[in-house]
């Protein structure tokens, strides 16, 4: 339990996640799912950058051509969370858009609506 | 035998290629009646009372279930800042020889643009792909289904508004050239640089309004940046693969580290992950916000 304590930063990141979570399971309104979406990546962009953090450590830039790996970070993390990063632009530009979309046709943003709009026309075709 | 013929022959049934399109059916949720409004609400509520109750219990079962094991994973992990057992010799060979190789002295531009140069392009391509589908998505499609406008406040008339972007948007545009620029020698590089020059085309476009912002970056443009800067990316990293995985040599030398010609093809790769970025993040700003490019 204290190790929770002393991983801090990583419990507070997985409880972004949690909350990104439930705000995409719990919320009707599109938006804000997708606003939940951006919270869970942002716990996860948390959660890789504290993983590669070291005390007393430097970022991984090169100073006066000391080479020794014991100055610096550890540099993986933070190549890795640029992909997280670009992914997670993509895909809420795909997801806006495809809200927008369906505002248009059926005039909400609330998903119950939109399903029982969807169902009363499948029946009546 | 015609084409014609040959495809209905594959296809085992006939095709009429002059046959009219179908009209394209525009009807909205608006345009139903309400008598089947009220019928498809009723179903919902009569159905939808007991399974909301049963999927509201079984959503918080769930989020407790995955939120109390992620917390005991992290409390059987490794102690956060201190040296980890998992760093391990990639990360020493990226330090200790990153600048030997690549010549950058950011060590991860340096990861991104020749390490894992692959997977940056496939980031690009990421991008570029999610232009296209929102562009596939909120074009217009023709002149009968003119998108309504939705009605904003324009503030694009704000004398306050234009004057403080007179006076930060050549510092924003500056910044990001230096952050494109200097990306294999401080913190930058091609993402987050395209992505502030991104914000000043932004921030221009938000100020000047319609006619100005249409002028900016025309869909012409857009498209001949992105493609001849992921081409570029494309043939620049064959070059050094090919040679590097032969053993042949370079043209491209790796250069003094820290100069600003140096790192081989890392400045002008970040250049062109910078002009994918930019463009992308503008066309998606564009299309999104005032449906047209």
């Amino acid at each position: 339990m204290e190790n929770l304590f002393r991983n801090y930063e990583e419990a507070v990141a997985l409880i972004l996640f949690s909350i990104g979570f439930m705000t995409l399971l719990f919320h009707k309104n599109l938006l804000r799912k997708l606003i939940g979406m951006n919270i869970m990546d942002s716990g996860v962009y948390l959660f890789l950058a504290s993983m590669g953090y070291i005390y007393g450590r430097r970022a991984p830039i090169v100073e006066n051509g000391d080479l020794s790996a014991e100055r610096y970070i550890n540099p993986v993390p933070a190549s890795l969370v640029l992909t997280g990063i670009v992914v997670s632009v993509s895909v809420t530009a795909v997801m806006l858009s495809l809200s927008i979309r369906l505002y248009e046709r059926y005039h909400t943003l609330d998903l119950d609506v939109i399903y029982a709009a969807a169902r009363s026309r499948r029946e009546h075709r | 035998m015609s084409i014609r013929d040959k495809l209905s022959a594959l296809l085992g049934f006939d095709i009429d290629f002059d046959a009219p399109v179908p009209p394209r059916k525009t009807e909205t949720a608006a345009e139903q009646t309400p008598d089947e409004w009220r019928f498809s609400r009723r179903i919902m509520r009569a159905g939808g009372r007991r399974l909301g109750a049963i999927y509201k219990i079984l959503g918080v079962i769930c989020s407790v279930v995955l939120m109390s094991t992620l917390l005991l994973t992290v409390a059987g992990m490794p102690r956060y800042g201190v040296d980890q057992e998992y760093m391990d010799t990639v990360t020493y060979e990226y330090i200790s020889h990153g600048m030997e190789y690549t010549g950058a002295v950011n060590i991860v531009s340096g990861i991104i643009l020749e390490y894992r140069a692959f997977d940056t392009l496939g980031e690009s391509f990421v991008l570029f792909c999610a232009v296209s589908c929102v562009l596939a998505l909120l074009r217009a499609d023709g002149a009968d289904s003119e998108p309504e406008r939705v009605e904003y406040r324009d503030i694009s008339c704000d004398p306050i508004l234009r004057r403080t972007m007179r006076a930060v948007v050549p510092i924003v545009l500056l910044y990001g050239a230096y952050v494109l620029l200097f990306g294999h020698l401080s913190p930058g590089g091609g993402f987050s640089g395209g992505a502030v020059i991104g914000a000043a085309l932004i921030m221009i476009a938000s100020a000047y309004g319609e006619d100005v912002s249409g002028r900016i970056l025309t869909e012409r443009v857009f498209k001949t940046v992105t493609t001849c800067a992921l081409s570029f990316y494309c043939l620049g990293k064959s070059y050094t693969f090919y040679t590097g995985a032969n053993g042949l040599h370079s043209v491209i030398g790796n250069g003094t580290p820290g100069n600003i010609l140096s790192a081989g093809l890392i400045m002008p790769l970040n250049v062109a992950v910078g002009m994918v970025v930019a463009c992308t993040i503008y066309g998606m700003y564009r299309m999104i916000g005032q449906r047209r490019f």
